[in-house]
């Protein structure tokens, strides 16, 4: 098979006006290209979403702080809610899973090329949609509006009763509009891996990051489909005289919940199964040995895939259930706990009896499995209901789930850009910047969200644009906010690494990691049509069988 | 090496203080407040927080036991098998995994999970489908954009942002039930030391339950945004000996007082909008859309707990609501500085 892989020369590029270039970027159906129009496009909004981020931060520095007015408050967490989960989190996690899976599986494109460029041009554009609210939310008389209402728009204060003007219908449609461009993203996904593998490639030894995505694809489709079909209601309810929602005319408040945290519960993995994804990949790497367990990884996967999508009402615990729901939905939640925490004991086997290279993008993992760790536990508290009836809509939640978000998903991406930035861009991000950012957000990240926990155990409601002296949460807010300071710098450090090292970072051949997946056997950058001769497989590690002919994965699989 | 020294030390600072919070029962004075003046979830006063919080420090505990076991199994393979420059390069050996391992951490994750069900469940039971005994006392409370009422349908009273209850004796329990409605978006009534959280959702009646065993002001807040001014909407829960409760109850029930005082502020209050929203007892002002105010001056708070019920505050208040809480439902009456003094001063009649 050593003959397939082969190297591609890279072709001479001519230098072309950079009006020519921007018009190349404009018109691409490459998933290369397009993975990278995702990534870049959710750089920029997860900038937008700090600066919201750091507003709050600011305005909870101490009790009684007007730093901003509660309306301006209220429009920066549902902006940083809803810029982070739409705008930043899944259309980056899109773009790895696009610039990634052709190339693992052997492919020279997605199986929709022109579907692919449709979805990411939606989901942009949805991005837009949303941030044109601050001009547009009051149909442009006094403009400096955006959506109030949260990024959960619980109804009714979504109704027209409640939230008048325009700003709600922009997050109702730049969510409709990128949901669209999102179930496009998962059929394409899907399609692909299942039609496009190389010869040899069976199903079973696809690399567990295309495994997952497979998995995270399937949840796409399933999850978003009742958000869109709810925005519809909602714009129904809003200018057509409907009254699904609206608890004045008799609709209900509950069924809007079910619809949303149906969509919002199987997000969260959609967002951490392609993170699971990075690890899988990452982890053995650096290890220097095969991932232990695969076909357990897999089967845990699957189980998480199908069992999230049972855990919603979790979210529901307070709105009243009968001791039944709250029964079954306790139950499933924990069930959940089961196969993620199979997946952390694989990657500890992954490492046990390896070599590891402490890389930065090792460091990030490393980092990831602690806090993942950590996240997934304070999980399992609030999945006891009743420790969920005082934790719930308290900050303890909103320190559990930036846990997730940041402590796990974050980290899993910086680890990610650290690792296939040398194959997307054909130069090394620097490992003493690598290290800076590393260790201050690292620092940063702790100081934030491990003291965050606390004021929820104290009392502190989420969502509150300032609060009561005397209670003890003023000196945690002051240090909460600090942290988040230092994760700015360290985001700074990233941005920079990102820049200088496109330009100045080390030129690297194909394989700088000494890795085993079929994206490191092409040039970095790839060319345009990835593969000269489609590659044909035997193991799931086709590079470690060409690099170590006498010991080939073949042999034992 | 000393990039993992630090490794260590900075994930020794995470399990002290996940000990401190499973130690967090034994201060149930928190830093920075009185007893009176905490809201920690591990200071119980009533049954239903009490059984949350023995189950959270059972939960606690073994989620403690699963960090301090997988905590320490990363940090071990992360320290021994790290490369080594006596490696030479070579690769180690490659294992691609063991059934019975698999098999052996599964099967540990999934007895856990039933014992932890198993306990939940119970106090899911226990907290939820209690049944209402005879001598407790029925309490609608009904959430209002940035505000609470409080309706006594057995006592005839109305009030609101600061409920008052009966202290239960154990052997004799007076507990107090809730009926939670909402008249507009959706609110949480949250005390933490005398229960977890129900939210207050038009159309979906709601209930929860309480039985303080002390007497004293416990505070708590809305928890379920419900729109511009959710962080103001406080509550105050006053938990009252019999005695007083019996004396507060009476003086409650009472019509409002009429003082030839304030027969100006009073005829200011009703020719102007105030009766739209707001009622006072025996008079026409019958508004339901704001606070009942005729025992106002009972209440030590005014604007749902966001200021102390003075004199200047009052007037505040009815001058520019904005100014203490912006984004209220109250409109600035624009009165004049002598209807603005009238209307304050018969406000301080109604006792």
């Amino acid at each position: 098979m050593s003959s397939n892989v082969i190297t591609v020369p890279v072709g001479q590029t001519e230098a072309r006006p950079w009006v020519d270039e921007l018009h190349q970027w404009l018109i691409t159906v490459d998933h290369k290209r397009l993975g990278i129009l995702y990534i870049v496009s959710s750089l920029l909004f997860l900038t937008l979403g700090g600066v919201e981020a750091l507003i709050i931060r600011i305005q909870l520095m101490h009790s009684h702080n007007n730093f901003v007015s509660p309306e301006v408050f209220n429009r920066m967490f549902t902006m940083h809610g809803t810029t982070m989960i739409f705008f930043v989190a899944m259309p980056i996690l899109f773009g790895f899973a696009n610039y990634l899976v052709p190339l693992m599986i052997g492919a020279r494109d997605m199986a929709f090329p022109r579907l692919n460029a449709f979805s990411f041009w939606l989901s942009f554009l949805g991005g837009l949609l949303l941030y044109f609210s601050f001009l547009g939310g009051s149909g442009l008389y006094g403009a400096g509006s955006a959506p109030d209402v949260g990024w959960w728009s619980y109804a009714p204060l979504g109704a027209r009763a409640f939230s008048p003007g325009h700003s709600s219908d922009y997050w109702t449609l730049a969510l409709l509009v990128s949901g669209f461009g999102s179930i496009g993203t998962a059929i394409n996904i899907i399609a692909t891996i299942l039609c496009l593998r190389c010869p040899g490639m069976k199903i079973s030894r696809m690399p567990l990051l295309v495994w997952m995505n497979l998995v995270m694809a399937g949840m796409v489709l399933l999850a978003i489909t009742p958000l869109s079909a709810a925005q519809i209601m909602l714009l129904i309810d809003r200018y057509l005289g409907g009254h699904f929602f609206d608890t004045q005319a008799g609709g209900s408040a509950v069924l809007w919940m079910h619809f949303f945290w149906i969509f919002g519960h199987p997000e969260v993995y959609v967002l951490i199964i392609p993170c699971f994804a990075f690890m899988s990949e990452i982890i053995p790497v650096f290890s220097r040995k095969p991932i232990f367990g695969y076909p357990v990884m897999v089967a845990a996967t699957v189980c998480i895939g199908f069992v999230s999508m049972s855990v919603w009402a979790h979210h529901m615990f307070t709105i009243g259930m009968n001791s039944y729901a709250n029964s079954f939905f306790t139950l499933t939640t924990m069930v959940v706990g089961i196969p993620t925490g199979i997946k952390i004991f694989n990657w500890i086997g992954t490492m046990w009896g390896g070599r590891i290279q402490f890389k930065t993008p090792m460091l990030f993992s490393i980092g990831f499995l602690f806090q993942f760790l950590i996240a997934g536990l304070t999980g399992i508290m609030m999945a006891a209901s009743p420790f969920d009836w005082q934790l719930s809509l308290s900050y303890f939640v909103v320190a559990h789930f930036h846990y997730v978000i940041v402590g796990g998903i974050l980290f899993a991406l910086f680890a990610a850009f650290y690792y296939w930035y040398p194959k997307m861009t054909g130069r090394m991000l620097s490992e003493r910047l690598g290290k800076w950012h590393f260790w201050l957000f690292l620092i940063g990240f702790h100081l934030t969200f491990d003291v965050m926990h606390v004021p929820g155990i104290l009392g502190m409601p989420r969502r509150i644009y300032t609060y009561e002296p005397g209670r003890g949460w003023d000196t945690l807010n002051f240090i909460i906010s600090i942290g988040a300071f230092i994760q700015a710098i360290a985001i700074l450090v990233f941005v920079a690494n990102l820049i200088v090292s496109y330009f100045k970072g080390a030129r690297v051949g194909n394989d700088p990691w000494d890795a085993w997946t079929l994206e490191w056997s092409v040039s970095s950058p790839p060319p345009a049509y990835n593969f000269a001769t489609v590659p044909t497989v035997a193991s799931r590690r086709p590079l470690w069988d060409l690099k170590h002919p006498e010991d080939p994965d073949s042999h034992y699989e | 090496m000393t990039l993992r020294m630090k490794s260590s030390l900075d994930r020794g600072r995470q399990l002290a203080l996940l000990l401190f919070w499973s130690a967090r029962p034994l201060w149930a004075v928190e830093p920075g407040g009185s007893t009176a003046q905490s809201t920690s979830i591990f200071s119980p006063a009533s049954t239903p927080a009490k059984s949350i919080a023995d189950l959270s420090v059972f939960v606690l505990a073994i989620t403690g036991i699963i960090f301090l076991v997988v905590f320490t199994l990363l940090l071990y393979s992360v320290v021994r098998f790290r490369g080594r420059a006596v490696d030479g390069g070579r690769e180690p050996a490659q294992v691609y995994g063991s059934m019975q391992i698999e098999l052996a951490w599964t099967i540990i994750p999934i007895l856990i999970v039933v014992v932890l069900f198993l306990a939940t469940a119970r106090v899911i039971l226990a907290v939820q489908d209690a049944p209402e005994p005879g001598g407790a006392l029925d309490v609608i409370a009904i959430g209002h954009q940035y505000w609470w009422e409080f309706r006594y349908p057995k006592l005839g009273i109305v009030t609101a942002n600061e409920l008052h209850i009966p202290v239960s004796d154990p052997s004799h329990p007076t507990p107090t039930f809730l009926q939670l409605l909402s008249v507009d978006t959706d609110h949480s009534f949250w005390v933490p030391q005398l229960a977890g959280k129900t939210d207050l959702i038009p159309n979906h009646p709601n209930r929860m339950w309480m039985d303080p065993q002390r007497t004293g002001v416990f505070l708590g807040q809305c928890a379920q945004y419900c729109g511009t001014q959710h962080a103001k909407m406080l509550l105050r829960v006053s938990v009252d000996g019999p005695d007083d409760f019996s004396a507060w109850v009476r003086a409650q029930q009472k019509p409002g007082v009429e003082d030839a005082s304030a027969v100006a502020g009073r005829r200011v209050f009703e020719r102007n909008a105030c009766i739209n929203c707001h009622a006072v007892g025996g008079t026409p002002a019958d508004g339901r859309f704001g606070p009942d105010l005729t025992h106002l001056m009972s209440r030590a708070t005014i604007a749902a707990g966001a200021a102390k019920n003075t004199h200047d505050n009052l007037r505040l208040w009815i001058q520019n609501p904005s100014a203490i809480k912006p984004g209220s439902l109250m409109p600035a009456m624009k009165l004049s500085n002598p209807d603005l003094d009238a209307v304050v001063s018969y406000m301080e009649t109604l006792r």
